[in-house]
Formats: C-alpha cells, structure tokens, sequence
C-alpha cells in the first residue's frame, strides 16, 4: 500500500512537472506560431529563438502587485483560479502516456488506471467549468460576468456533442477505460471508423477549451478579457494554465480516442504520444490563426441544431454496426 | 442555392482559408528587427535639422530669420549677429550667432527649409531623436552645424 502511493506521487510529481514545463513552452510555441502565420518573427528577444520567454514572463507575473477590486467577493475570487487549475491537472492522473517494458512485461504508463477514466475526464473538464463562471461572478464586473454567463452557456451545449462523439467510441472499443481504448485501436485508428465522431469531437473541443474560433467568453472586443478582467499576476497565469492545460488535454485525448494513443512502429512509445499530441495542438493554434470568432447565436445553432443531432445519429449508426 | 450547397461552400471556403494560413507559415517574416536593422528612408525623407556649410567651411545661414517666421510651430529661435572683417562667419553682412530648433516641438513641415534663402538650413535623414529631458532636445547651433563640409549628405557646392 505505501509502496503504491510512493509510486502514484512518484509519477504524479513527474507529470506535474512535465505539464508545467508543456504549459510555459506553449504559450512560447503558440505565440511563435501565431507570428510565423502573420509573417512575423514573434518573441525571439530573450535568450536564443525567445527560448527563456516563459521564463521571464512568469518572472513577470509572479512579481506583479497583487491587486484586487474593491467590491470583489474574496474568497470567491481567489478560489476561482485555483479551480480552473486543479481541475486542468486532475484529467492527468487517467491519460496514458505510452508504455514501456519492464523485465519483458508492457507497463502502461499512467499515474491511475481507472475503469470509468473517460468519464472522470469529461467530469472533471465540467468541474473546471466552476473556475471560471465564479471567477467571472465574484469579479463585480460586467464584463467578467457576461464573459462567464457566455462560458457557461457554451460549455453546456458543447459538453454534450463532445460526450455524444465520446460515447461512440466507447461503444467501438467497449471499454471506458483508455488504456483499453488504446488497445482496442491496435488494428485500425478509430478515426477511419468514427470520421464523424472525430469532426464532431474536435470541434467540441476547440469550444470546450474556449479557443479561437470559439472564444466568446474572452472576446476582447466585446468583453475585454471576458472572466479574467479583474484578474492580474499569478491568478490570471492560473486561469491561463487551465486554459493552455485544457488545449494539452484535448489534443491528448483525440490522440487517445482517436489516433490510437501511443502505438506506432519503429520509434518509442513515448514519442509517438508527444509527436501525435504536438500535431493537434498545432491543429489548435493553426484553427486560431485562421478563423474568425463565431457569433454567439451562431454558436448556439451550431451547437444545438447540427453537432448534438449528428452526434446521436453517430451513435446509433455505431451501435447498428456493433451489434450486428 | 440550396441550404446544403451553402453549407459545403462554407466549409470548403473554411478549408480553403486554412490552407492560405498554412502557405503563409513558410513565408518569410516581412518584419524589420529594428535596432539590429533599420529600414531603407525614402530620398525626401525629412529627418533632423542641418544647418549645412559652404564648400570652404562657411556658414550657409545669414541669420535672415525667416525660417523663424514660417515656422508654423515655434520651434526655431536665431539671434543674428554681425559678421566683421576679423570675424567672418558667413558670406553676407551676418550671421547666426544662436540658432536653436526645439525637435520636440518641431513637426518636421520642412517649410524651413522651403523658405531658407541660402539653402543653410536642411531636413536631414536621422530619424531617432530621443532625449532624456526636454532641454537636451533643444539643438543649438553646434549640433545642427555639420561636422565638415558636405556631411548632411547635401553638395557643399550647390547654389541653394
């Protein structure tokens, strides 16, 4: 038992880092990428190519006066942040990595493999939900509050479609377990089964994660920062390593569901999950790059009216073809 | 159209839009990293003052003022002085004694140099003027003097 649990904080503290270190380098990634399409150079002034970026930058934010708004419900507000965070790192404790043989044995690597892991995945995304609807509420500002009223709006109807394309999977592989996911594709990658799950997933994601072409919550035009208005230093690093953790996820779970998580031949595991993961997210920052924001109406009929009716005939197509 | 021909137009169009961005990604960034690299200034680019010399050293300005008067904000000050036998400074009866442009006031018209009868005074091609303090952007008369005949980039023998 307490070989167990020095095992699970083992890797726990191992991935923790690795996540933190994935989370400084994107924003680095994202914001180089961004220029490269806008034919710009992007940040390349601190250290070589802007490697040492993230470091200043959070530098930057941890030394920032810890400011907050006079009518601000306190403790509300400070939590907030932590929620989007904790929740962001939690899905982390189901996702397998890769595998790797120890005295001729596959060990998945994972910190927990647990039965119902897709679920606690899509749980704890909701969870993190309550990050930022609170923060946006406890704020006292308009904007904050429309910015989170829009986020919780938006979540709902695309947590749906993103459990409907989910379910199909699930369905296919008949487990809920990811690990027996992954396994289930060891013949053929659940994309060339579910095309349409696959679309209808990685739109929901992009949604999920309130990334461009979705980012009404934080519509600058609109809403200036939408639910992080009021928020400065490390509390808005918080609400943005949730948010760059959440884009992480998602491209680790298509991934997984989909492109048939850490197998592939000749290179190792482990590099063909991070090779995999790197080209979804760069699917994410190249969707920012290109699309305009969507409205909310639109949004809404997007969501309701084409992705949750596709998704249900997805699964019941599926389930057809299963069964038979 | 039908509703579905609508649908398809606009996701081939967002299809066709994300390969534009794609292209894009291996172009060349159109960006100048300014303090290493300056951009190219155009011919008639009206830069900071020069007060040019003659191709023997003289001072062109005969401390006529009128780039004073057509200045339309203020920025120049001269205060003539006469020009004597033992202390020639100019080609004419006299000279500047003080010539002052304030670059935080002047709005680079170039009228003073449209006006200036001798051609003395000329907008030159530097464009990073930056000072700590307002008194150290008030140019006097050795600073806006070129160093040597010709260094503002102007022919030292030219009529005006």
């Amino acid at each position: 038992m307490a070989a167990d649990l020095a095992a699970a904080a083992l890797k726990s503290a191992v991935v923790l880092v690795l996540l933190l270190a994935t989370f400084a380098y994107m924003t680095l990634l994202e914001r180089r990428l961004l220029g490269k399409f806008q034919i710009r150079v992007g940040p390349n002034r601190v250290g070589p190519f802007g490697l040492l970026q993230p470091l200043a930058d959070g530098v930057k934010l941890i030394f920032k006066e810890n400011f907050v708004p006079t009518h601000v419900d306190r403790v509300i507000y400070w939590v907030a942040p932590a929620i989007s965070m904790v929740t962001a790192l939690f899905v982390y404790a189901v996702i397998p990595f890769g595998e790797i043989t120890v005295f001729g044995r596959q060990v998945p690597l994972y910190v927990a493999s647990v039965n119902v892991g897709i679920l606690l995945i899509l749980g704890a995304s909701s969870v993190g939900v309550y990050g930022i609807i609170l923060g946006g509420w406890s704020a006292d500002n308009k904007y904050s509050l429309l910015g989170s009223l829009r986020s919780s709006a938006q979540l709902i109807s695309y947590e749906l479609a993103l459990g409907l394309a989910v379910v199909a999977v699930v369905i296919s592989a008949g487990s809920l377990n990811l690990v027996e996911i992954v396994r289930a594709q060891s013949k053929t990658w659940f994309v060339a089964t579910q095309p349409l799950g696959f679309l209808i997933f990685l739109i929901a994601a992009v949604a999920e994660t309130n990334r461009s072409p979705f980012d009404l919550p934080e519509a600058e035009q609109e809403l200036i920062a939408g639910y992080q208005t009021e928020y400065g230093g490390f509390k808005f690093a918080m609400f943005y390593f949730a948010e760059y953790i959440g884009v992480v996820t998602m491209s680790a779970l298509i991934t997984t569901l989909f492109f048939g998580g850490w197998t592939g031949p000749v290179l190792p595991p482990l590099l063909w999950f991070a090779l995999k993961l790197f080209a979804f997210i760069f699917v994410f920052i190249w969707l920012r790059a290109t699309l305009p924001r969507v409205r909310h109406d639109q949004l809404m009929a997007f969501g309701w009216k084409v992705l949750v009716p596709l998704g249900l005939v997805n699964i019941v197509v599926t389930s057809l073809l299963v069964v038979r | 159209m039908s509703r579905a021909g609508t649908y398809l137009r606009q996701v081939l169009a967002m299809a066709r839009g994300m390969s534009v961005t794609f292209r894009y990604l291996f172009r060349r960034p159109i960006t100048i990293q300014y303090p290493d690299q300056k951009t190219r200034v155009e011919a008639r680019f009206k830069g900071r003052h020069w007060l040019t010399l003659y191709e023997d050293g003289m001072d062109r300005c005969i401390g006529c003022e009128l780039c004073v008067i057509v200045c339309p904000s203020q920025a120049i000050y001269v205060k003539a002085g006469e020009n004597t036998p033992e202390h020639q400074v100019s080609k004419g009866e006299r000279h500047a004694e003080l010539f002052q442009i304030n670059e935080l006031r002047c709005i680079f018209c170039g009228f003073c140099e449209e006006a200036c009868p001798t051609g003395a005074i000329v907008l030159g091609r530097d464009y990073e003027l930056a000072g700590y303090s307002r008194e150290e952007m008030i140019y006097t008369k050795p600073m806006l003097t070129e160093p040597y005949p010709g260094a503002s980039g102007r022919d030292p023998t030219r009529e005006i």
